[in-house]
């Protein structure tokens, strides 16, 4: 209850300003490409997919402390909005979805700038409030008319992931609503309104006590693969590649893993 | 089976305080100036204001009396209205809004429109019954108004300014078709109006209402021939004036005197009409005892004649012909005589 | 009639053309935008598709049980803010009309407080009588009343202000109880105003999303409505048929205004 996210539909935009009097000197340096490559800076733009929210706002204040003159700028939402959002020409230095069918559509809309990496695995959770008031025993429960359920509407990854899951269970679930991104899911079962939902394992992680999970076997089957890109039109590719590099590297390795994400 | 009403209420600039009476059967004129309280009072009759203090009565059933908490509801008061612009209910036909109150007193559809549709006829309304109001003249809508509110058998009825919506043309043809209809009400009426010929005309009584006070009343005759007010004098068209008599004359408080044709003893009120007054360039000679030198102050046209505003020690109003003005070279500010027979002058107690 | 005139009375100062243009491309342009971007060929197979119809059929049903129920509390609201004098009336007037600068999503959030199974209300529904609001198609109406009730509200308080009182009073002088004269001589006095209100509201439960999404959830048939749908299109990369729906609405809402104003509103 105390974390939820209620502000469900809006797309949650965490601003970590680093900016402050002494930048006048760093941007210069920004706008000169000889002295550029040496110390990245400036802002960057990254879109994510919701279930990162927290470990990428973790990211970035990590970041603040290796690289000072970077100003991360996020923009969570579900994966296939954020790439229908490049498509129509947002700008933006990264992109990191929930999985690699999103991010295939942005490297075909000609979007993204080379390789996308996979630079963690996600597994889904079925969630319950705290004290599991629906008596949720399993996966078998979301066929349940009484209860009420909540599962990612299709088209975004962490619905794709549901269905595979439920599909591979012989389940027919009769969800009561479908979330158009995974951290709506998961406040909805924080707040107790819905009794069981298929979220991320992280998600289910991040809403501390409100939230408790049921046991799925062969839950671990269904992984999801979270890519990260740098992009085409990135107004700012030095600093796209320097956060790009610290979310694979040893710092994302590090908070991903705390936040309950598997190494790829 | 009658009207006691005896009102006060304060509402901004307005400080009512009238007792009235009607006998049943009997149309009281209230006539006043815009802002005199008169439709305030019929409010007050009708229900529709609280009293602040007094008490009205009606055929012995007490219908206000705040000291003792009692205020009977307009809808249970059998008091009737009819206002200025009639106020028929715009989206009913004539027949509803006439057939209304009956409906609204539980009376069954078929049986109220029945009894509506006889009196539309009793108004020279027959055929008229699917009418809207839109759809009628002035005088007809205030027969359809008149209709709705006798329906109910009122055992008051007000009407408040009844002919002032009504052009110029048509209004003698409805004041006495109401005079008609109001002579076949046998219960108390008060008409309120601004016009003193309607209130000379749809009057038994008269009774004069200025800035929250009865200053006169009486029978139409009276109250035309012996104005108490300048307001009154004024819409009877008489020059009045008040002084003091003793014997033949009378002393004006600017200490002009004023010569009478009968003797008359302390405050008096003196009246004749404008026609009675002579414009000359000298002092007359000649019968008329009562001649003062004045300053013309107006000219208006009057009908077919002019109407000549003159102030002095003896304020003056005189109709003379177009002519007269000619040949006496009459204009503001111009120097003249008046004089008036004495025979022309009324005096009574003022 | 005179045509030297008339030309002069017709030029416009440019420090008030340009605006004005600029004002209607800004209200323009976006329209115009879905059209030339509309899928044509498209189009039919995306409006006869079970999506889309359910969702339309949803929303014209929810928007008009919406309104009838803003109707008929609303109309009451009006009447005791107009007609009354109640001493809490400037603060009840207040609260009734928040939701008109609330954002939508708040309202949506502030409803599940109360009507969620865990809500003050909701709460007490659910252990009671097992009832329970969020995720059904009631939470969608509830929902839109919540947004578009004072549209409502505020349009029919103008009109019982602006019509003329002492009708009531003539209708009291015949006998008739205030509850008569509200039905018979009041509310037929102040239709133009109730129906122009309730063309507002019924447009505004139409196009209600922020509060339906965060109170009543987002299921095909049972509480997603057109705007949702086209949320859930352009979310899900459908762009197409994100920008139909917008289109679908726009029509509708169109039509419903037009339609409505000239011959109801135009001619009282």
């Amino acid at each position: 209850m105390t974390r939820a996210r209620l502000a469900l539909t809006v797309t949650v935009a965490a601003l970590l300003t680093v900016a402050c009097g002494g930048d006048d000197g760093d941007s210069a340096a920004a706008a000169d490409p000889g002295e550029a490559s040496q110390v990245p800076s400036g802002r960057v733009t990254v879109l994510a997919a919701a279930s990162l929210t927290e470990s990428f706002e973790h990211l970035a204040d990590e970041l603040q402390t290796t690289h000072p003159d970077l100003e991360i700028v996020y923009s969570f939402g579900s994966s296939s909005g954020l790439v229908e959002q490049l498509l129509s020409g947002a700008p933006a230095d990264v992109l990191a979805t929930a999985d690699t069918t999103t991010m295939d559509e942005a490297v075909a809309g000609g979007v993204v700038d080379g390789e996308p990496r996979i630079f963690a695995r996600n597994t889904l959770a079925l969630a319950v409030p705290a004290g599991n008031p629906g008596n949720v025993t399993g996966l078998a429960d979301l066929a349940n008319e009484d209860l009420r359920v909540a599962i990612c509407e299709p088209q975004v990854p962490c619905g794709g992931a549901a269905q595979r899951l439920l599909d591979a269970a012989g389940v027919t679930a009769a969800p009561d609503t479908l979330t158009t991104d995974v951290k709506e899911a998961a406040s909805l079962v924080a707040l107790g309104e819905a009794d069981a939902a298929l979220i991320y394992l992280t998600d289910a992680a991040a809403e501390g006590d409100a939230v408790e999970t049921v046991d799925v076997p062969d839950a671990e089957d269904v992984v999801s693969d979270y890519p990260v890109a740098v992009l085409a039109d990135a107004p700012n590719p030095e600093g796209a590649r320097a956060v790009v590099d610290a979310i694979t590297g040893e710092p994302g390795r590090v908070i991903l893993g705390e936040a309950g994400f598997l190494e790829p | 089976m009658s009207l006691h009403a005896d009102l006060a209420l304060r509402r901004g600039d307005l400080e009512l305080r009238a007792a009235l009476a009607v006998a049943p059967g009997e149309v009281v004129a209230l006539l006043g100036p815009n802002g005199a309280g008169k439709s305030t009072a019929l409010q007050l009759l009708a229900g529709i204001l609280p009293l602040d203090a007094g008490r009205v009565e009606l055929d012995g059933v007490t219908l206000d009396d705040p000291a003792a908490g009692v205020h009977v509801r307009p809808r249970d008061r059998r008091v009737g209205m009819v206002v200025q612009d009639y106020l028929l209910f715009p989206r009913m036909s004539v027949l509803e809004n006439v057939a209304f109150g009956l409906r609204s007193r539980g009376m069954p559809r078929d049986r109220a429109r029945a009894e509506a549709r006889e009196w539309l006829g009793r108004m020279g309304l027959a055929g008229y019954e699917r009418r809207r109001p839109g759809e009628l003249s002035g005088g007809q809508a205030q027969r359809v108004a008149l209709a709705r509110a006798l329906i109910v058998a009122p055992r008051l009825l007000l009407l408040d300014e009844p002919l002032a919506a009504l052009d110029a043309g048509t209004r003698p043809a409805v004041r006495a078709e109401l005079r008609r209809h109001l002579a076949g009400y046998d219960g108390c009426t008060l008409v309120v109006t601004h016009d003193p010929l309607e209130a000379m005309v749809l009057g038994d009584r008269v009774v004069v209402l200025e800035r929250g006070s009865v200053v006169q009343q009486g029978p139409p005759a009276e109250v035309a021939r012996r104005p108490r007010t300048d307001y009154v004098a004024r819409l009877v068209g008489l020059n009045l004036l008040t002084g003091t008599a003793s014997g033949r004359t009378a002393e004006l408080p600017t200490g002009a005197v004023v010569t009478l044709a009968h003797d008359a003893t302390g405050p008096v009120h003196i009246a004749f009409p404008p026609v009675a007054v002579t414009l000359s360039p000298r002092r007359p000679e000649g019968s008329a005892r009562n001649a003062w030198p004045l300053v013309i102050a107006d000219l208006e046209a009057h009908g077919d004649l002019v109407r000549v505003t003159a102030d002095g020690a003896v304020p003056v109003l005189a109709d003379v012909t177009p002519l007269a003005v000619a040949d006496l070279g009459l204009e503001p500010g111009g120097e003249v005589w008046a004089s008036v027979k004495a025979t022309e002058i009324s005096v009574y107690p003022a | 009639m005179n045509p030297t005139r008339r030309t002069e009375d017709l030029r416009v100062p440019a420090g008030l053309l340009i605006p004005a243009a600029l004002g209607v491309a800004i209200l323009v342009l976006p329209m115009a935008g879905l059209v030339v971007r509309a899928p044509w060929s498209d189009l039919p197979s995306i409006l006869a598709s079970d999506e889309v119809l359910t969702a339309l059929r949803l929303s014209l049903v929810t928007a008009t049980v919406a309104t009838a129920a803003a109707l008929a509390c609303g109309v009451p609201i009006a009447w005791l803010l107009a007609r009354t004098t109640l001493p809490g009336r400037s603060v009840l007037r207040g609260l009734v009309t928040v939701p008109l600068v609330l954002p939508p999503v708040v309202g949506g959030v502030a409803l599940l407080m109360v009507f969620g199974r865990r809500g003050l209300v909701g709460g007490w529904l659910y252990d009671t009588f097992g009832i329970s609001l969020p995720f059904t198609t009631e939470a969608v109406v509830l929902a839109q009343v919540f947004v578009a009730m004072p549209f409502l509200v505020v349009a029919v308080e103008g009109a019982l202000r602006t019509a003329d009182r002492r009708y009531d009073d003539v209708a009291a002088t015949l006998g008739a109880t205030s509850w008569t004269t509200f039905r018979r001589v009041t509310l037929p006095a102040v239709t133009p105003g109730v129906l122009a209100g309730a063309v507002l509201c019924w447009a505004r439960a139409l196009g209600e999303f922020g509060a339906t999404v965060t109170f009543a959830g987002s299921f095909p048939g049972t509480t997603r409505t057109l705007p949702l749908e086209a949320y859930v299109a352009i979310n899900s990369g459908d762009s197409d048929v994100a920008i139909v729906l917008s289109l679908l609405m726009i029509a509708v809402s169109v039509t419903i205004l037009v339609g409505l104003r000239e011959r109801w509103i135009g001619t009282a």
